[in-house]
């Protein structure tokens, strides 16, 4: 029998982004909380320190701060007549690991949604009829708006400290920001980073084409900040070590940054590490969770932790999992079209272009993870959907990141893989190329989803999650109309050599190079409980006292990254908790 | 006191960074210059880099810890053809990539620690799938060398090491493209060889190769500088100092 611990009133799953902001804001009200963190604990000293975080093959190749597929991984197959094989190495996505998650690793990017995303279905059907959505579109509304949501976006942004320029104040456009976002009540808590030479280079493009460049919205301090919890951070220094780091130096808005050390002083919350949630524990009457089991490496035994609010915040793949292993939601069944959980999986649509400039100095290595001019020009709401026969979007980005050369050496194309070609190449090539990036919407469809794998388990016995996914043509048409735009951009630069790397009609999903960690949906947020497994508060539908966080709630997958929406949702989240559910427990909807 | 807790471990090299000796800039305020952090942390500098490495011992007496004679014979010849020694910048061999090798597979990369191992495997699915053999990278250099060696031996007339360049070249190639018939469970062996050889040329030189990091002095990568608050706007000026390691060492 499973050992008890004391009973909470909160258990937290998961110690990363979301697991942060449900911890340090519930704290408020005096709630007795816990933590439950499977990966090791992590700070920037001593973990992050200077020098040994500067190290690309342990950090970079061998990825020692994601998550260990030997202790959990789903498995992969395209379509349903493929059997579904494990994702052993990991290649396409790199979900976190260790108190701060993926918000310790990631690039920084912070993006809210467009408002037509969170209405995507009634703005095509507004705009261009029910027609141009394909019958395997399974495309929603938010049950929730972007008016609703815009204060819990400012106070995320406040609380990460986002560096950027306001495009959209309240309502006036402003030259030099992103003249389509959503209107913003305040501009960004700090002023852009410089621009790098790129990134000048692709601004100046921009303009002469009749684009609207502005600085990419960046989790990276440009100058000193305090957060509204005290936390300080101070400017970045483009040390190019970001993604897939940690920050040495208190510049990346991170749970380290921002969070961890307001929250670890609260008597009322207390952590703990290596502790792996296998499930969720339901009531008799099957309407509540009394808590959830984990197990403790370190006494190599399961463990009971009864509350009375379960928040699961243990990144999209993983709540899900726990959703369809603890019988919260009903299994989605893409052949009937019934059932929630795992529906609406997406994931992301990017490409872009290379170019080399023999006599350009970019000097690759300077830069940071959320570096670069943007445009959004082509983004969903610029975009004429009828006319050009896709939905979505994407927004294009210039920028240094990454510049480390085990990972980051191209090549014009016809280089040799290996041998003298390939080391003249590299003498040649390496700080003399740029890229521009496009970065899409990925839209939901019936046959993209999640389920439990029949044939593999982890090593508790629990069966893996099994991941069915495919490109399909409305992204891929998307992806070809960006090609098409930005090529004449990339000439107008007029590189000495430029090559062109977007999917196109008939590619496949392949999981070996890496693409994104923005995986979305699978616990959707929905109007009714038959459309999804969370109601607008991201309150499960049918256990009132377990709350989701995170990108599984998104109905179908925005154009941008991920955590500017998720974080707005995490604070819109507990404001419902503290306000309408702990005086009065039940359903909020 | 200074403002942020966590600076007292800023880059300690920041402060030696020659910020004001870039043709045609104006000087600019250096890093922690002048600071009494830059003062205390230059010591620390200073004394990392007196510890300069020494000549390390030679490939030939070097201490395998995972290839045996054969599989070292092998993964020397052919990672001398990968990265050839001719031209400019260091061949794999100069750069020790063949000790770096062996220290991986040794390690947990070579043992696939962090990997999901179980099985059912179905080595021949959709190379897209990824990794599906039930062997560890190190098993398959285990079982790939033996079976390319005899393919080099039943085409070429001796095993891979015994040949000469253009036929290594040539085998390779082969090898390369899929043209040598290989057990599907070692189907990435190519793969992960010429992986791991860029890896070693590459990494910070405690793992062993990139020696005297002039790999990273080739193509003008400063390795483990990591400040360069200054450089964001230094326009399509090519960034002047040479690479540190995470040890200290300059070149
Ligand atoms: C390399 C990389 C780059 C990225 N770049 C960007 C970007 O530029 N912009 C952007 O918007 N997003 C980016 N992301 C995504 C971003 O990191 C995530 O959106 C964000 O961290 C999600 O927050 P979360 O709280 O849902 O999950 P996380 O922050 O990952 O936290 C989840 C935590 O739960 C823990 N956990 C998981 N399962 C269990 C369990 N069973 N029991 C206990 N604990 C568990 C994990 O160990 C982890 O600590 C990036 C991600 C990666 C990996
Ligand atoms: S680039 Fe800036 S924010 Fe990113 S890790 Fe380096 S110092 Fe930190």
């Amino acid at each position: 029998m499973a050992r008890q611990e004391k009973k909470k009133d909160v258990v937290i799953v998961g110690l990363g982004w979301t697991g942060a902001i449900a911890g340090i804001e519930l704290a408020q009200d005096g709630l007795e909380i816990v933590a439950l963190e499977r990966g090791p604990d992590q700070s920037t000293v001593p973990n992050f320190k200077y020098p040994n975080q500067i190290d690309e093959l342990k950090y970079g190749v061998r990825l020692k701060m994601m998550q260990k597929l030997s202790q959990q991984t789903v498995t992969v197959r395209r379509n349903e007549d493929e059997t579904a094989r494990p994702y052993r190495k990991l290649g396409s996505f790199l979900p976190g690991n260790g108190v701060g998650g993926a918000g310790t690793h990631w690039n920084g990017l912070n993006w809210r949604p467009m408002p037509e995303e969170l209405k995507l279905k009634s703005y095509v059907i507004e705009n261009w009829g029910e027609d141009i959505i394909a019958e395997d579109m399974t495309i929603g509304d938010y049950p929730v708006s972007y008016d609703e949501l815009e204060p819990y976006f400012t106070q995320f942004e406040k609380v990460a400290g986002i560096s950027g320029y306001a495009g959209n104040l309240n309502g006036e456009i402003r030259e030099g920001g992103n003249p389509f976002e959503g209107w913003r009540s305040e501009d960004f808590p700090m002023p852009p980073l410089p621009r790098t030479w790129d990134s000048q280079k692709f601004h100046d493009a921009c303009i002469a084409s009749g684009y609207h460049p502005f600085p990419a919205p960046a989790g990276i301090a440009s100058t000193a900040y305090v957060n509204p919890y005290g936390m300080q951070m101070g400017p970045c220094n483009f040390c190019g070590f970001c993604e897939r780091y940690g920050c040495y130096q208190y510049s990346k808005s991170s749970p380290q940054t921002t969070i961890l050390d307001a929250l670890k002083r609260k008597p009322n919350f207390s952590y703990r590490t290596h502790c792996e949630v296998l499930r969720v524990e339901m009531a008799e009457d099957g309407k509540t969770a009394t808590g959830v089991t984990y197990f403790d490496e370190e006494a190599q035994e399961e463990v009971f932790q009864p509350a009375d609010l379960v928040i699961l915040s243990s990144y999209q793949l993983n709540n899900v999992h726990l959703m369809l292993v603890s019988g919260i939601g009903e299994p989605y069944d893409p052949a009937t079209g019934k059932g929630v959980t795992g529906k609406n999986y997406a994931y992301q649509m990017n490409g872009g272009i290379s170019m080399f400039f023999e006599d350009d100095n970019f000097n690759p290595f300077v830069g940071h993870g959320a570096n670069g001019t943007c445009i959004d020009d082509f983004a969903i709401n610029q975009i004429d959907f009828g006319e050009e026969g896709f939905i979505g979007g994407a927004y294009w980005r210039s920028g240094t990141f990454n510049g480390q050369p085990i990972r980051n050496m191209p090549l014009p194309k016809g280089t040799p893989a290996w041998g003298a070609g390939w080391k003249e190449g590299i003498g040649r090539w390496y700080g003399h190329a740029m890229s521009i990036g496009s970065h899409g919407s990925n839209l939901a469809y019936a046959n993209n989803y999640l389920d439990l794998d029949p044939n593999y388990t982890d090593r508790h016995g629990r069966p893996l999650m099994r991941m069915t996914f495919d490109w399909h043509d409305n992204d891929l048409r998307m992806n070809q109309f960006m090609k098409s735009k930005m090529e004449p951009l990339a000439k107008s630069m007029n590189p000495d050599i430029m090559q062109v790397g977007f999917k196109g009609p008939g590619a496949h999903y392949d999981v070996r190079p890496y693409q994104t960690t923005h995986n979305t949906g699978g616990h959707i947020m929905s109007e009714t409980p038959q459309e999804g497994v969370v109601n607008r508060y991201c309150q499960a539908w049918d256990k009132h006292n377990v709350f989701v966080m995170g990108a599984g709630n998104f109905v179908q997958n925005t154009q941008y990254n991920p955590t500017g929406l998720l974080g707005g949702l995490a604070y819109w989240t507990v404001q419902a908790i503290r306000t309408q559910y702990l005086p009065n427990p039940r359903p909020l909807v | 006191m200074l403002p942020f807790p966590g600076r007292l471990m800023f880059n300690p090299l920041a402060g030696h960074l020659p910020m004001t000796d870039i043709p045609g800039l104006p000087s600019r305020r250096s890093f922690l210059k002048g600071s009494a952090a830059g003062v205390a942390l230059s010591a620390l500098a200073t004394s990392a880099s007196a510890e300069k490495a020494e000549a390390p011992v030679s490939l030939e007496d070097y201490k395998r810890e995972f290839l045996n004679d054969a599989e070292w014979a092998f993964v020397m010849a052919a990672t001398a053809r990968l990265i050839p020694s001719e031209g400019d910048g260091p061949g794999a061999i100069e750069a020790r990539v063949p000790v770096f090798i062996d220290r991986q597979l040794a390690g947990d990369y070579g043992s696939a620690e962090d990997w999901y191992m179980e099985g059912p495997h179905d080595a021949s699915a959709s190379p897209q799938l990824g990794w599906q053999t039930p062997l560890t990278p190190a098993e398959v250099y285990r079982q790939a060398i033996p079976a390319f060696d005899a393919w080099c031996s039943k085409t070429h007339g001796d095993v891979f090491a015994g040949l000469e360049a253009s036929q290594q070249d040539e085998a390779l190639t082969a090898l390369q493209n899929g043209d040598v018939e290989l057990q599907p469970e070692v189907r990435d062996f190519f793969s992960i060889l010429l992986a791991n050889t860029k890896e070693g040329y590459f990494a910070d030189p405690m793992y062993g190769g990139n020696h005297g990091m002039q790999s990273w002095v080739y193509i003008g990568f400063p390795g483990a500088r990591a400040a360069f608050r200054e450089w964001p706007e230094r326009h399509n000026i090519r960034y002047p100092l040479g690479p540190v390691s995470i040890s200290g060492e300059r070149a």
